[in-house]
């Protein structure tokens, strides 16, 4: 194996997100810190007869606190809106908004953004209207003739998974690399390991990266309830999301978007900014076992998280010079799907070995619920908000252990720890794993 | 800092209207072919254009999968199943021996080694498949009742029907099936999608995370929903069903009036040279460099492309540096080349940006006469052309057009042609420019 082309170190320089939970950094950490849970009905659509009644929801957002001239976003649907204010915050913590030399060929986005939301109830009638009930197919020539009239250009545009590319490029004025992946529940945490390695190459100096996402809408819900991957839990929703307790029953979805600024560390310190982070490893890895299940004993995650160790050049079965476990933290993946929190607990078994005990995993997911696509960076910034104030966020609803579930899961409460590594997990449905290592600045 | 690792194709797996590879479609564009034809998915009488680049009627991906892999072809959209295709044809190409192509021998690249990267498009949800399940759940009105729906209705959809439509269950499936355990990625970036995934492999081999990939793209507007955002973009030229849609489309003619659908891509393999050379593979060309920008677009989501093309020439440029050539090195030019008067031009300005006075004696290369504009699927099949012209040292012919300007576009035969390097490139909609150097190995 060839070593890379170019090591270039890499920083945090700016963080922000849009959550069930709030929307700016430091209130909604300190709601972490309080086992806040972000749940409650749907109110998206009318889905008090779903399977599954509700979802962590994004409240009171109005992006027009955040842009420069919201009339330019005049028609971005709730990806991009999400997108926008979550970036607002990032490229401010950063500095660059009022860096004169700043040049924009050298600034790159990389995204791991999901589809825009569907315009379900005009869509539904123009399928309505083009069925042909004795052929049963939809006929072409009548759907197109409803279509054309209840379909707006702009609403079908902005569904477009690039489009929070094209808001955020326009909002920074960024002419770098632009990319968007879209693995499901990896998306971010891919995204951002690939703007990581953007930099590393000497392709761009600056990247804004991260996701966002929400499939709060009927063909999201009803998706995911086919695919019986949605907790169905009665009574409370703060209590549903129950990652790694053994009555866990589905995740619970959330919505919203974390993005961060990286830098190259010369790029940063040659402007006098200050790295919240240093991004240390990056692990991709495809599971190619099955389209529903993950490989039974965590192939794919393991060797995700071996890869990005291996590139911060961190030995998972070593201790540190004064005791510690190879790394302090882990932000898991923690769904709270039967399959994941069982398969997961596996996979970092399988890295650290008797390690494995020694090193907190939780699961934020258990209070703002699964934002797919945008999961990984906001994790990933739970694991920089970790290191800078030694706490460590809880998983909350751990009532119930799960015998073969034997980690330390953060039960409850958050915890004060030495916090200088952390790692962060994210697995797709379709098999594709990425692993962050994050790490103090110094 | 250690030399980088060099970057080869190794193998081809193009999926067009043409059909299956890149031999119909070699043949259809040396002879100027186009198979551009009224739509059969679906009646297209009551949208602008009702003709488009549709896979030949015998495909069927059954065909292309191991047998014991028949039964998940009843969860792949019609993007799915050109990506499983090209896949096919591309391992078959290369030479690899896969899970997919043998189970019971050792694989020529191990699976912790192969990666996957896969550009798609945003997948249209079968409309037939889920009105029959939607009109089990109707008010008295005749309107969508979700209270039915949510208690009943949504029962009648399969349980994987989700699976069916997310982007990155291209790869997800063509890892399954070559056991590719690299990394493995989905670019969405409409028709830079496919050029950026190529891109995004050559920096995985060389930063060694893998030593292959199976990369490309698929994307597939032959639904009636896709089709119909397609026509809202602007992107479509006039074209009845009587009319002859293989006239219509004509890139960077003064008289272009928007391009036609194809559906496609598909896969190429893509391998560190070293590997290559060690197992004695065919090497077809070097990705020699690759480059990628995003365009200022005054509104916001670039249905108005930037005319400047500036974007788009930087991203060529940078390209260029990457594989260490200049402007003059280039022999041919892929561009995406759609008719779209808006995006014609906003090529030919990055063209001339880059190419200066030698742009005339550029010759372009045109793919959406013969088999319509691929989107996602655009960059692949357009390397997979470059591929097969360095080869043969021959450029496709070419139709339609014939007042471009400054432009080598005008129609001509198909030419021999001494061909060292090949630029392909792409504009999109919502800005992200691609480009990339294929050069003779």
């Amino acid at each position: 194996m060839s070593t890379p082309k170019n090591n270039r170190r890499v920083v945090v320089t700016g963080m922000g997100w849009i959550t069930p939970l709030g929307h700016e950094v430091d209130g909604v950490w300190k709601r972490l810190m309080n086992s806040d849970s972000g749940m409650g009905p749907i109110t998206r659509f009318d889905a008090r007869t779903f399977p599954t009644t509700f979802a962590a929801q994004v409240r009171d957002y109005d992006i027009a606190r955040f842009v420069k001239d919201p009339s330019v976003h005049a028609s971005a649907g709730l990806n991009s809106q999400f997108a926008l204010g979550a970036a607002c915050q990032a490229w401010r913590q950063s500095g660059l908004d009022g860096f004169a030399g700043l040049n924009r060929k050298r600034v790159g986005l990389y995204l791991g953004a999901g589809e825009g939301v569907l315009d379900f109830d005009n869509y539904a009638a123009a399928n309505l209207a083009g069925w042909d009930a004795e052929q049963r197919r939809v006929d072409g020539v009548r759907w197109a003739e409803t279509a054309h009239k209840v379909l707006e250009k702009m609403c079908e545009v902005e569904q477009e998974p690039n489009m929070p590319l094209a808001h955020l490029a326009r909002e920074f004025g960024i002419r770098g690399p632009a990319l968007n992946c879209l693995t499901a529940c990896a998306a971010s945490t891919q995204a951002i390991g690939e703007a990581f390695s953007l930099i590393q190459r000497g392709d761009a100096d600056v990247m804004i990266s991260g996701g966002t996402h929400t499939m709060i809408h009927v063909l999201g819900v009803t998706g995911f309830n086919r695919l019986t991957a949605l907790s169905t839990s009665k009574g409370d929703p703060t209590k549903a999301s129950r990652p790694f307790d053994a009555t866990r029953d589905g995740f619970v979805m959330g919505e919203g978007s974390g993005m961060i600024v990286l830098e190259s560390l010369e790029h940063a310190l040659a402007r006098g900014a200050r790295p919240l982070a240093e991004v240390a490893g990056y692990g991709s890895s495809a599971d190619a076992f099955r389209i529903t299940d993950i490989h039974p004993e965590g192939r794919g995650g393991a060797a995700s998280m071996h890869m990005a160790l291996a590139q911060a050049g961190i030995d998972p079965l070593a201790r540190r010079a004064d005791g510690r476990a190879a790394i302090d933290y882990i932000s898991a993946h923690g769904t709270g799907t039967k399959e994941n929190d069982s398969i997961e607990t596996k996979g970092v078994k399988r890295v650290f070995g008797e390690h494995a005990k020694d090193i907190p995993m939780s699961s934020i997911k258990s209070m703002m619920g699964h934002l797919i696509a945008a999961a990984g960076a906001v994790e990933f910034i739970t694991c920089v908000l970790a290191i800078r104030d030694g706490m460590l966020p809880p998983t909350i609803n751990y009532q119930t252990p799960d015998p073969a579930l034997d980690l330390d899961y953060v039960p409850n409460k958050a915890r004060a720890a030495k916090v200088d590594i952390c790692l962060s997990n994210s697995f797709g449905f379709g098999g594709q794993n990425d692993t962050l290592v994050v790490k103090r600045f110094a | 800092m250690s030399p980088r690792r060099r970057v080869v194709i190794t193998g081809l797996g193009p999926v067009t209207a043409h059909g299956l590879g890149i031999e119909p479609l070699w043949q259809a564009l040396c002879e100027g072919r186009s198979a551009l034809a009224p739509i059969r998915a679906f009646d297209a009488r009551g949208f602008r254009a009702a003709s488009a680049g549709e896979l030949p009627a015998a495909f069927d991906v059954k065909e292309l999968v191991p047998k014991s892999y028949r039964k998940a072809t009843k969860v792949m959209a019609r993007d799915i199943e050109i990506a499983v295709a090209g896949a096919a044809l591309a391992v078959a190409d290369a030479g690899l021996t896969t899970r997919g192509t043998n189970p019971d021998v050792a694989p020529t690249i191990a699976p912790d080694r192969f990666g996957c990267h896969i550009g798609a498009g945003l997948i249209a949800a079968d409309l037939d498949e889920l009105t029959a399940a939607l009109t089990t759940s109707k008010d008295a009105a005749g309107r969508f009742d979700p209270s039915h729906w949510g208690a009943q209705g949504m029962q009648e959809l399969t349980p994987l029907w989700l699976l069916k439509y997310l982007p990155n269950m291209l790869a997800c499936h063509v890892t399954i099936i070559h056991d590719c355990q690299g990394p493995s990625n989905t670019i969405t970036c409409n028709e830079a999608s496919s050029g950026l995934s190529l891109s995004e492999s050559q920096r995985v081999i060389e930063r060694g995370a893998a030593d292959a990939c199976l990369s490309g793209g698929a994307d597939s507007k032959l639904n009636p929903m896709g089709y119909l955002r397609q026509e809202l973009a602007g992107r479509y030229a006039e074209c009845t069903v009587d009319a002859d849609a293989t006239k219509v489309v004509r890139p960077f003619d003064a008289k272009a009036s928007g391009t036609l659908a194809g559906e496609g891509g598909g896969i190429l393999v893509v391998e560190a040279e070293e590997t290559a050379k060690a197992r004695g593979a065919r090497i077809h060309a070097v990705l020699a460099g690759t480059g990628a920008t995003q365009s200022w677009c005054d509104d916001t989501v670039g249905l108005v492309p930037d005319a400047s093309g500036e974007s788009l020439a930087d991203a060529i440029e940078t390209a260029l540096r990457d594989a260490g050539l200049a402007a003059a090195d280039i022999d041919a030019i892929i561009p995406y080349a759609s008719g779209v008067p808006a995006l014609d031009a906003l090529e030919r300005n990055a063209l001339r940006r880059v190419f200066g006075a030698a742009l005339p004696s550029k010759p372009i290369v045109q793919l959406a006469p013969s088999v319509g504009a691929n989107l996602a699927g655009f960059g692949t099949i357009a390397a997979a052309v470059a591929c097969r012209a360095l080869s043969e040292q021959r450029l496709p012919a070419r139709v339609n057009s014939t007042d471009t300007g400054d432009m080598c576009a005008a129609a001509c035969a198909s030419e021999s042609r001494a061909l060292r390097h090949i630029l392909v490139c792409t504009p999109s909609l919502g800005g992200q420019n691609s480009a990339m150097v294929l050069s003779k190995p």
